[in-house]
């Protein structure tokens, strides 16, 4: 299982790519953390998620 | 009376103790966008004595900011560093303050941001949010970022918080309520996000990095 955001999830195997592509954050408006770290924006597609992983997604709203 | 330099860092010695000041003193924080967020920001760090501020924007004031925004009337059309960094001074006036007045982007980031210990995103628009702070966190992993997401609207000043999202990295505001939905921003609730924001900054200063 991977924690994304609380939720266990049955997608290990996945890459952060794969997974973003079957929901709706807009890519461009997020930052990820996997296991306390930032994943760079140009590691989603090499970044396997592993069972164990806990990834947290924040997706920003705008105001200022 | 006015107060010379060494009178103003003894008043904050009073009461930050001069261990803390000297570390507040001693900080650079960028503050990037100087809207609701940013100009509050920059008025709490400025009262604290932290010793330099580096203000980013290249946006002038605009009659619809002067709700939230630390303006005033006659500085309509003025760019809001220059107008930002002069309403600083009457407040706090040995605080040294570098101004960009630029949009900041991934190209730029490294350059405008290199002397900042910490960075303050502060912009309005959520890309603009996301990327900064990706870019800190890539490019410069030795800074800490602190950004604001979710503070619009009229709910309870209560839901606005502050998570630690990595050891560099922390979050403030209700991470849901956009300005594209209901009311609008609202300066109470800016300001409390821009409350934690500072708080969160003074913390880091201080060596305290749990929230």
């Amino acid at each position: 299982m991977v924690k994304i955001n609380g939720k266990d999830l049955n997608i290990a195997g996945k890459s952060i790519a794969e997974y973003l592509a079957a929901t709706n954050y807009d890519t461009k408006r997020i930052a990820v953390e996997r296991n306390g770290d930032i994943v760079f924006k140009a590691q989603y597609e090499e970044t396997v998620l592993c069972d164990g992983d806990s990834v947290e997604i924040v997706s920003f709203v705008g105001g200022g | 009376m006015y107060p010379t330099k060494e009178q103003w860092l003894r008043a904050l010695c009073e009461r930050h103790g001069c261990e803390i000041q000297d570390n507040f003193t001693s900080a650079t924080v960028a503050i990037c966008g100087l809207g609701g967020l940013g100009s509050n920001i920059a008025f709490a760090l400025a009262r604290a004595g932290v010793g330099k501020l580096v203000l980013i924007d290249f946006d002038r004031v605009d009659i619809t900011n002067l709700h939230r925004q630390q303006y005033k009337a006659d500085q309509i059309a003025r760019y809001k560093t220059e107008a930002l960094a002069e309403n600083l001074k009457e407040v706090s006036p040995y605080t040294e303050i570098a101004l960009h007045t630029v949009k900041l982007t991934e190209n730029n980031a490294v350059d405008l941001l290199r002397d900042a210990d910490i960075v303050c995103e502060a912009f309005d628009d959520a890309r603009c949010k996301a990327q900064l702070v990706n870019t800190v966190l890539e490019k410069m992993p030795d800074k800490f970022v602190v950004a604001a997401s979710g503070m619009a609207g009229l709910s309870s000043a209560n839901s606005i918080r502050t998570r630690k999202i990595t050891s560099k990295f922390y979050l403030c505001g209700d991470e849901t309520s956009d300005v594209m939905d209901g009311v609008g921003l609202v300066s109470t609730r800016v300001m409390l996000c821009a409350a934690h924001q500072a708080h969160t900054v003074l913390r880091i200063l201080s060596n305290e990095f749990e929230v």
